[in-house]
């Protein structure tokens, strides 16, 4: 094994290689928006400089960067900007739970956290939950007590849960798996178990219709809500019991496929870049975790993919490629693969970020940006005049819907649908 | 000529022994002048390393350097709180050095009354992650990092609060003897070229590897041996301890983290005119291959700037030279070694021991002038003059930060843009330092800035802040367009200087950047 040096393997090491040419403060889609945030440049490599390990935190306005990693994609120097400000915020935290721990939204932070914890017991009282969720009067409490701000899009929370339905009605119901069938392992994250069933029935809808065996390993959030909400200690207990359950699929050679951009981010290369978890199951699972649609283009470009698709007739569907399904770096799948599918349209807005950036929009001092941020998404939405639309990150897809009006699905919903296997 | 000014007593050389010594006069009621041909800090006190020494690194070799480090070490922290760091030290034995010398340096510095505290391998790598894990042992001893820029500009505040004068840019070219005593000094403005002529009755010649040049003035023969060190600064502090190798001194074999860069340090090359402070390739070479060895991949991170500042080695009689001479001081007292009266020289000694070697020098003066008053700069807390405060806080890294973090969220301050983002310089700080600047239509107006606040000292070296502030010197009206440009022109070359020898990499891409900006858009040519 060649030796890395500690001080290589930093992230926050590559402030170093910043020029100071504000590529990246121009790019920032938070920084047009607000007085509050002077830029990725300025709370990214510069002011790392002055962050001492052994000192207190002295940040505050990085706490209006929303994450989204614009500005790790347009530096043309290597400075991992966004993941400097993460693990600074981390920081932040840990201070101002010294300072003020009383302070409400440091509990909010706490909350979002937890979101899959949130689910479960959400779910248990769904009704209760989704009629508290809509109800003005509570929304406002918990603006006002948690700065949770009442015109965020939450999710509607369901008795059923995808695994349920996987384990049960789909065994039941399947065809059976012909023999010799390909193994891939689905990590549908605590979105679609939760919240959006439909997305992971069509995501096992499409590999099944390809003939693969779906398997549905064992798992946990992944852990990216408490990171992006600063608690490094929670995402890093998570992300190891992931990691745990994820690595005999990995040390097997099965593919390892992912729904949501942000979660297969985190799994590809958050847990090494910002958790610093630099352990041999991290790696493994890194280098079998694909997005669900570059794994299907792969597989197109081994010609293995199935394109008996139904014409759809001249039907035209916008497309946002949310902020961290870019930082994949892996091109456009979704659009070669919506691409193949005849009598169908699909286009990319070409914005850069929808403005919620996971938990970010939800908070009540940041609303009004998040807001301001993908403005320019939703008139350009609105003013294409059809009612639906693509985007395949969770907490994107809700926010677009709310704010646009328009339905917003999952790539893979189409594709099943064009396939002729989406259930009613 | 003008009418001579008359004072008690004259210092020649604005670094630290001189501000030291005016201050020490100051506070025992002399009206004082300290001159100094430059800006203060010009000569060796601002190229130094950053390093308060605990004296661990003399206590094998030279243990009288070693007391004394230890000893002013403790009484600086106290009175000058605001410019020093307490970081800590750490010597450690890597593998490239023998760990049996660790029992020779601990019993040394025992001797010496420097305390050591050895800590396992694995709490090093705890603290200080970027140290080689192959070192073999290691010890804490209480270094610390001090910034010159801040220690004289609070020293020179200080003397003119007590009614002394300070002149910068004004340069001795003669000293004035009547009946065998030197009475005065003439000296030249270094922008204007007038002369004009001080009085004092007694001088001190603090002037550092150019003492011998001062005394000669008086006839009084005086060798110094310049030592040129050369030194690297690192783009940022990935270290945030000073870390001493543990083995005798030698080249580049300490690294001082101070105001946001780590510090790679030095050479030991004799130099025959204590003007030369360029550096060689070999040098740099050798201080990224030292470093190296603390902490492995240092060779991949930027190196920012490279300087050299030369050493006023002095012995009286002795002839060693180089590492083995030793690092204490000399006080010549010139009327009883040359006849000569109303001069005293100081030479020698390190920046950690300043205080003690103005009041060494300031009691052999009054001592000639019949005044008693004892030295009071023991107690006596020098005020910051930058934030200004009753209980000075110690120095951080995160200070300058948390001050713009919390001036920008209280929404009561009007917005205050940064014009060094590098080093978080504001408008306020630029307008506030040219306001106070004695003479803005020196061309290098920008440098004397940049040693106030570290204007042009971050990763960019100027290519961003220095035009800005040059706006900022002509938007307040002293300073015509062309003025502005000599300034501009001036600050450019001197950053090109430090950037010139480590022309690879990442810096290589910033200078060609700050290059584009320079000549490209802004049409300045060298
Ligand atoms: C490479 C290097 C690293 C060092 N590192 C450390 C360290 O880490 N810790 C430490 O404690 N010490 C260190 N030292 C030693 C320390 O820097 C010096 O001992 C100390 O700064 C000397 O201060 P000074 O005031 O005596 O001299 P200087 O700072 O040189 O001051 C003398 C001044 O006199 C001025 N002058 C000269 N001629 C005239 C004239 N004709 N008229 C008017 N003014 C004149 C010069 O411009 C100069 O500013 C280091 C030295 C070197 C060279
Ligand atoms: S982080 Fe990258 S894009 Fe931003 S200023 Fe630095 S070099 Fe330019
Ligand atoms: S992550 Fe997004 S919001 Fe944060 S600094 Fe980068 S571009 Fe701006
Ligand atoms: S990123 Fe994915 S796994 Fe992680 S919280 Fe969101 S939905 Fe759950």
């Amino acid at each position: 094994m060649t030796y890395t040096p500690e001080l290589l393997e930093d992230i926050r090491r590559t402030a170093d290689l910043c020029v100071k040419c504000n590529i990246c403060t121009t790019a920032c889609p938070v920084l047009p928006t607000t007085n509050l945030f002077p830029g990725p440049k300025y709370v990214g490599p510069q002011a790392q400089r002055f962050r001492d390990p052994t000192q207190p935190s002295p940040d505050h306005s990085l706490d209006y960067c929303s994450g989204c990693g614009v500005c790790t994609q347009v530096c043309p120097h290597g400075v991992k900007v966004m993941e400097i400000n993460t693990a600074a915020k981390a920081e932040m935290r840990t201070e101002r739970l010294r300072k003020t721990p009383l302070d409400p939204k440091l509990w909010r932070d706490t909350i979002f956290g937890y979101n899959e914890a949130l689910g479960q017991v959400g779910g248990l009282v769904a009704p209760l939950t989704n009629f508290l969720m809509n109800f003005g009067p509570a929304r406002m409490i918990a603006e006002k007590t948690l700065g949770i701000d009442h015109r965020a899009p939450l999710p509607r929370f369901h008795f059923r849960k995808f695994r349920g339905w996987f384990f049960g009605q789909h065994q039941r119901e399947k065809a059976p798996t012909p023999p010799g069938a390909p193994k891939v392992a689905y990590f549908h994250g605590c979105a679609t178990e939760h919240y959006e069933q439909s997305v992971g029935r069509a995501i096992v809808a499409v590999l099944e219709h390809n003939g693969f065996e779906v398997l549905l390993p064992e798992q946990n959030c992944c852990g990216l809500p408490m990171q992006s909400n600063g608690n490094f200690a929670g995402a890093r207990r998570y992300a190891n019991a992931l990691l745990r359950k994820l690595a005999p699929y990995a040390g097997q050679g099965i593919p390892i496929v992912v729904g949501g951009t942000s979660c297969g981010l985190e799994l590809k290369s958050d847990y090494r870049e910002i958790l610093g978890i630099h352990t041999a199951e991290a790696r493994i699972v890194a280098e079998q975790v694909y997005d669900i649609s570059e794994f299907l283009w792969l597989l197109h470009e081994g010609g293995r993919l199935k394109t008996d698709f139904r014409d759809q007739g001249g039907r035209y569907i916008p497309v946002h490629t949310s902020c961290h399904q870019k930082l994949h770096r892996i091109g456009r799948p979704a659009l070669d693969l919506l691409g193949l599918v005849p009598g169908l349209t699909v286009e990319e807005m070409g914005i850069d970020c929808c403005g919620i950036t996971g938990t970010y929009g939800y908070k009540h001092e940041k609303y009004d940006i998040a807001q301001q941020v993908g403005q320019p998404l939703f008139d350009k939405l609105r003013a294409s005049g059809v009612d639906q639309a693509i985007c395949d990150n969770e907490t994107c897809r809700w926010n677009i819907a709310r704010s646009s009006g328009l339905q917003v699905v999952h790539t893979m919903q189409v594709l099943a649908e064009a396939y002729g296997v989406a259930e009613g | 000529m003008n009418n001579p000014q008359t004072y008690d007593a004259l210092v020649i050389g604005g670094g630290a022994t001189g501000g030291g010594a005016a201050l020490d006069l100051a506070l025992r009621g002399l009206h004082v002048a300290l001159v100094e041909r430059a800006d203060l800090t010009d000569g060796t006190s601002g190229r130094y390393h950053g390093l308060l020494h605990s004296g661990g690194r003399y206590a094998v070799r030279d243990p009288e350097s070693a007391r004394e480090c230890i000893e002013e070490n403790r009484i600086l922290r106290r009175i000058l709180p605001h410019a020093i760091e307490d970081t800590g030290g750490l010597f450690v034995a890597t593998p490239d050095d023998d760990p049996a010398y660790a029992d020779t340096w601990v019993a040394a510095c025992r001797a010496c009354g420097i305390e050591t505290e050895e800590i396992s391998i694995g709490q090093m790598l705890k603290a200080e992650p970027a140290l080689n894990p192959a070192s073999t042992r290691a010890f804490r001893v209480p270094d610390a990092s001090c910034d010159s820029f801040d220690v004289l500009s609070a020293l020179a505040a200080a003397v003119q609060a007590l009614g002394g004068t300070v002149l910068t840019y004004h340069e001795v070219v003669g000293l004035h003897l009547a009946d065998g005593r030197v009475v005065g000094a003439t000296l030249r403005n270094r922008r204007t070229g007038e002369e004009q002529r001080i009085d004092a009755a007694v001088t001190i010649n603090a002037a550092g590897a150019w003492a011998g040049q001062i005394a000669a003035m008086a006839g009084c023969p005086v060798t110094v041996r310049p030592n040129k060190g050369t030194m690297v600064a690192m783009a940022y502090r990935f270290v945030n301890t000073i870390i001493n190798r543990c083995h005798l001194p030698g080249d580049g074999d300490i690294l001082v983290p101070v105001g946001t860069v780590a510090v790679i340090g030095t050479t030991s090359v004799n130099v025959p005119d204590p003007n030369v402070t360029s550096t060689e390739a070999w040098e740099i070479e050798r201080m990224l291959d030292e470093g190296e060895k603390l902490v492995p991949g240092f060779s991949q991170v930027r190196a920012l700037r490279a300087w050299a500042g030369v050493r006023p080695l002095y012995e009286e009689g002795g002839s060693a030279q180089g590492r083995e001479a030793k690092r204490t001081f000399a006080v010549l007292d010139h009327s009883q070694r040359d006849g000569v009266a109303g001069l005293v020289t100081v030479v020698g000694g390190k920046f950690t021991t300043y205080r003690l070697m103005a009041e060494r020098a300031v009691d052999v003066a009054c001592a000639q002038l019949g005044v008693t008053t004892a030295c009071q700069t023991q107690e006596f807390v020098v005020p910051d003059v930058r934030t200004p405060s009753e209980r000075p806080k110690p120095h951080h890294l995160g200070l300058r930060l948390a001050e713009v973090e919390e001036a920008a969220a209280d929404r009561r301050t009007p917005p205050n843009a940064l014009i060094c983002e590098c080093e978080l310089v504001t408008r306020k700080d630029v307008e506030r330092a040219v306001s106070a600047h004695p003479d803005v239509v020196a061309p290098w107006v920008l440098d004397d800035l940049r040693r106030d606040l570290r204007l042009g000292m971050g990763p960019c070296q100027g290519g961003f802040c220095g035009y800005r502030a040059t706006g900022i010197l002509h938007e307040l009206g002293q300073v015509d367009a062309g003025q502005a440009t000599a300034a501009l022109a001036d600050f450019a070359q001197r950053r090109w200087k430090g950037m010139q020898p480590l022309l690879w990499g990442q810096n290589l891409r910033q200078a060609l950047l700050d290059e584009q900006i320079y000549r490209g858009i802004l049409g300045l040519e060298k």
